[in-house]
């Protein structure tokens, strides 16, 4: 999943003042599982900023909705009926969220309510970590599932480095070093032979080799 | 003036070797670095520069370097894969070997929370193992990653670090194993106080072949204080310091500190002599450079043999 954080309220305050009839749009996917951007965090934002509005003696209308993904245009055509109602839309989408919303609807901005963080994991209730870079060439095969490029500070191939003590990473005794979880696993596997191999350096063209990705595939378009 | 290394020359030779470390200065000035040349010409064969160590902008590795490779002293260039992509690394590369310098040592580097930009992007585009095997592919083969021929080769004499002390223990010699193969000429190891530790270490790589493959230098550092010890083992990451050094330093009274930091400095380095498949010793006095000369003297290390 997608995660983020609610900005402060003081930036999301900062960022809307100049608009008078705000819809706070949010949505039922990732950002609802990391309880950033759901129906239920949608409407206290709603809430709180009504409140800070009417004790501020602001004359703002500020309403409330959450599509089940923002960052899928089926869904983000509902706004259609709504949209003209606002002059601004405060979203809590993910940054590809705000961005679809942005791309239908040219005439208001779309204003990011959270900082978009990471792919990772829910590891436990309120707890959420980072495992996926998204690079294009996923290689958990030869790692045991753990990924040294998103969960090794050092992004190596070939690790761990010199500064792994008691499984934790030099960094900070709260990180785990990914290359310890690796070396363990490939153990248990009895694929420890594996690490032998020194991995080549990696090929980044197929994340960031020219401008943003796209994934087209003729069987699924009409 | 012969122009090749002179680590090289001594390791192939049989020699014991004795290296040190310069850090740069916080700063453009020249004569820092041609000061520490002058405390330290003579009493080693080599001096390693670091590279931005614990991620604090000091003046560049390469800089440093040239300026003791005028000054008549052979350094080794410490490259850090955290601040350089691929193509930097292999231009500064191809630009230290034509400015005369002849080791280079291939590191991972400190990350850079710990420094004074933690707000930096980090690189790390290689790691340290694919850096060894880029640097030897162009000395060796005069090519570049991809393929493309280099007009001239570099010549350098490649390093690589290891540390003993940081677990887990049986992958570190798997670790090293692929340091040699990926083309490590020579190798230096963290700072070393828990010996039967290294010994151990030694051991292992010495059953799988490996203390034949590479020249092994034993990383010390001279203690200044028992503060600097505790320091040293609570907050640097991969330091293996056992109570007994602690309680060494602790037990003498405080004008008396720095010299017990050299006596056990000197006492690992005669017992790291007897260990077999260690060549030489990198001793790395931080920020105390003027000590290495009686340091070297202490453990017989002098006079340094001298080339043409």
């Amino acid at each position: 999943m997608i995660t983020g954080e609610q900005k402060p309220i003081d930036e999301i305050r900062e960022m809307i003042t100049p608009y008078k009839r705000i819809l706070v749009l949010g949505c039922a996917s990732c950002v609802a599982e990391c309880a950033a951007g759901g129906e239920k965090e949608t409407a206290m934002l709603a809430s709180t900023l009504r409140i800070a509005a009417k004790m501020k003696g602001e004359d703002v209308l500020i309403e409330e909705k959450t599509l089940d993904r923002q960052c899928v245009r089926d869904f983000v055509i509902l706004l259609d009926d709504i949209i003209e109602r606002y002059d601004a839309v405060l979203s809590l989408g993910c940054g590809a969220g705000v961005q679809a919303v942005a791309e239908m609807f040219t005439e208001a901005p779309i204003i990011p309510a959270l900082n978009t963080e990471f792919l990772g994991e829910t590891r436990d209730q309120g707890y959420w970590v980072e495992s996926c870079l998204g690079c294009g060439d996923c290689m958990l095969y030869h790692f045991g599932g753990i990924c040294p490029l998103a969960r090794c500070s050092k992004q190596l191939l070939n690790g761990p480095c010199g500064g792994s003590m008691d499984g934790r990473c030099e960094i900070n005794p709260d990180v785990e070093c990914a290359w310890h979880l690796i070396v363990d696993r490939l153990t248990k596997f009895g694929a420890l032979d594996r690490l032998e191999n020194i991995y080549p350096p990696k090929d980044w063209s197929r994340k960031q080799g020219g401008g943003p990705r796209k994934i087209v595939r003729e069987d699924q378009q009409k | 003036m012969n122009n090749s290394s002179k680590l090289k020359r001594v390791l192939e030779g049989g020699g014991f070797a004795v290296t040190a470390e310069c850090g740069p200065p916080k700063g453009a000035n020249s004569d820092v670095v041609l000061k520490k040349a002058e405390t330290l010409r003579n009493k080693v064969d080599a001096v390693n520069v670091t590279d931005n160590q614990t991620a604090i902008v000091r003046m560049s590795s390469i800089a440093a370097c040239s300026l003791l490779k005028t000054a008549g002293l052979d350094p080794v260039l410490q490259m850090v894969v955290r601040d350089r992509n691929r193509i930097a690394l292999q231009s500064d590369i191809l630009g230290a070997s034509a400015l005369g310098i002849r080791n280079v040592l291939c590191l991972s580097g400190d990350h850079h929370i710990f420094g004074n930009q933690p707000q930096a992007m980090g690189v790390f585009d290689l790691d340290s193992i694919q850096f060894v095997q880029v640097v030897k592919t162009m000395r060796d083969e005069g090519k570049i990653l991809g393929g493309d021929d280099l007009s001239q080769p570099p010549d350098l004499f490649i390093g690589a670090a290891a540390n003993p002390f940081a677990d887990p223990l049986d992958f570190r010699v798997i670790r090293l194993a692929k340091k040699i193969r990926a083309g490590a000429d020579f190798i230096q190891t963290q700072c070393i106080y828990n010996l039967d530790r290294f010994e151990r270490w030694m051991g292992m790589a010495g059953d799988r072949g490996l203390t034949d493959k590479v020249y092994i230098l034993g990383g010390v550092t001279p203690l200044k204080s028992p503060g600097m010890a505790k320091y040293m083992k609570n907050k640097v990451s991969g330091m293996d310091i056992p109570d007994e050094i602690i309680k060494r330093m602790e037990g003498v009274t405080k004008d008396k500190q720095r010299e017990e930091g050299i006596n056990i400095c000197v006492e690992t380095i005669r017992r790291l002599r007897e260990i077999p498949g260690i060549k030489g010793v990198h001793i790395m006095a931080i920020e105390w450079e003027d000590v290495v000369g009686e340091i070297a003297e202490r453990a017989g290390l002098l006079p340094r043999p001298v080339f043409d």
